[in-house]
């Protein structure tokens, strides 16, 4: 018998898995790489599913994500069932189990379904989270559909109804909140977008929910009912209203895990029930939850690709260098979003604040930038058509400036003042 | 020859359109798209892109290994 050879298996081969591996090697880990991805693909790039790809300007088979070899043994089209924590076992859907040394929880999120299956099950109703999903909705709008329903205003049915306006399609956006996108960027900057999808010709419905999605007898999507009573004709609809945690293999585990996520500390590293660190298991990506040592505020999933990556990065230095060097992932964080030809930028956290204020341009402008505030500190910023300015706004929050900061530039606004990070609408 | 671009770097510059515009282009002023898995005969411009990029934001490789067909695992 030789040696044993130390084996880290990763669940879940999307972005945070496979830049766990590849900084895992890169960070001179030689030992046994096991990713398991119950997905049939290779790794792929999420973000453009709802742009380039539905819009037609790129194939899904031109997403892939890997840029180095990994020496490593892929699973892929099989999903994990279950955590075997004593026996240091993943147990997969096919009836076999994998042995891991260490193991990192990089499993993600799955789109939300329509709650009402027979409605969920006509033909031409959609969510959009992997490659397949966008292939099947592609080919429905390639076809030309009279009228597109997107359920959800946040990004991804914002970016749908975006790349569905390209297309030249008719879009009804409809949206709980009172503005797209109010959750993560308040009522402000919500409303000015929402502002712009209109000019582009969305039928944007604000502060409005979908009552029943209702097909013909062939089975095949016709018409939606809407909470205040309208009907709107639409033989596609996407739903885009949320997110579940692919969590359910991990119940019973004795790890904190519910469906906000896996609880883990800023090292990655997975916490149990009783709230303290379990060796040897780390958890990256949209299934953890963390608080970030730079915010106050409840640990939180952060479904971004940059936080994925930046967690990634900082599990494959603590797997490799633990139990000396532990380093938290101090990364400020941020995302982006396209859509309706504008490029959106966040740093930072600003679902956090509590206000919001207009530091640069005007949201009536083709640019601006928005700071965000809790309890009187900077917490975020984010952009429209701005993004060379966002590295002062990272260091504010960085430096947690007072909020709010000021901000002198040539193109600030005389006077600004803070406004509630939801004005005008009923915390959700 | 894969590219990934880590958007929350870029800033927009510009640089790599200017270099490889078969595989980087900008939709609307500020938001850039690419080509994962460019065609071969663009390696050397999108190289050059890659080395033009300020904010450094472009990451190129050439993974050889194929990564096996599902249930072709065997690892147990």
């Amino acid at each position: 018998m030789s040696a044993h050879r130390e084996r880290i298996v990763i669940v879940g081969a999307s972005l945070a898995g496979l830049r766990t591996a590849e900084s895992l090697r890169a960070g001179g880990f030689t030992g046994e790489l096991v990713l398991i991805g119950d997905e049939p693909h290779e790794p792929y790039d999420r973000p453009p599913l709802s742009k380039t790809v539905l819009s037609g300007r790129i194939g899904t088979g031109r997403l892939a994500l890997r840029t180095s070899d990994l020496a490593a043994r892929w699973l892929l089209g099989v999903a994990a069932t279950g955590l075997d924590r004593a026996g240091r076992l993943v147990r997969l859907a096919d009836g076999g189990s994998v042995g891991f040394d260490r193991l990192v929880i990089a499993t993600g999120v799955r789109a939300r379904p329509w709650p009402v299956a027979e409605q969920a099950a006509l033909n031409g109703v959609h969510v959009l989270r992997g490659r397949d999903d966008a292939d099947r909705l592609r080919a429905d709008l390639a076809a030309g559909p009279d009228r597109v329903l997107v359920v959800g205003a946040g990004f991804t049915g914002s970016e749908v109804a975006s790349s569905c306006r390209d297309l030249g399609l008719a879009v009804t956006l409809v949206h709980r909140g009172a503005a797209p996108m109010a959750g993560a960027l308040g009522t402000a900057v919500g409303s000015a977008i929402g502002v712009r999808q209109r000019a582009h010709g969305v039928d944007l419905r604000v502060g409005t929910t979908v009552a029943a999605l209702v097909g013909d007898r062939q089975g095949r999507l016709r018409q939606a009912r809407l909470s205040d009573g309208d009907v709107v004709d639409a033989d596609v609809a996407v739903v885009a209203s949320g997110s579940l945690r692919n969590v359910e293999w991990l119940h019973g585990s004795g790890l904190a895990v519910d469906a906000r996520g896996v609880h883990c500390d800023p090292a990655c590293r997975v916490l149990d029930t009783d709230g303290a660190v379990v060796d040897g298991l780390y958890a990256v990506g949209d299934v953890a939850r963390w608080r970030h040592p730079l915010f106050d505020g409840a640990p939180t999933a952060l479904e971004h690709w940059g936080n994925a990556v930046d967690q990634a990065e900082t599990a494959a230095h603590n797997l490799t260098r633990a139990p000396h060097g532990v380093r938290f992932n101090e990364a400020v964080p941020a995302f982006w979003s396209d859509q309706f030809g504008m490029n959106i930028k966040s740093v930072g956290l600003p679902h956090l604040a509590d206000h919001v204020v207009l530091a640069q341009g005007g949201f009536d402008r083709r640019s601006f930038v928005a700071v965000y505030g809790r309890d009187g500190v900077t917490v975020g910023a984010v952009s429209v058509d701005s993004p060379r300015v966002m590295d002062g706004y990272r260091a504010l929050i960085t430096e947690r400036a007072a909020f709010p900061p000021r901000i002198d530039a040539t193109d600030s606004p005389a006077f600004a003042t803070p406004s509630p990070i939801l004005e005008g609408a009923a915390r959700p | 020859m894969h590219v990934v671009i880590d958007l929350n770097r870029c800033q927009s510059y510009g640089q790599c359109v200017y270099a490889a515009p078969e595989v980087f282009r900008f939709r609307g002023g500020e938001s850039l798209e690419y080509d994962h898995v460019p065609d071969a005969r663009y390696e050397q411009a999108v190289e050059r892109a890659a080395l033009a990029c300020p904010v450094r934001a472009i990451t190129l490789g050439r993974p050889s290994e194929a990564v096996p067909a599902p249930a072709a695992g065997g690892v147990r």
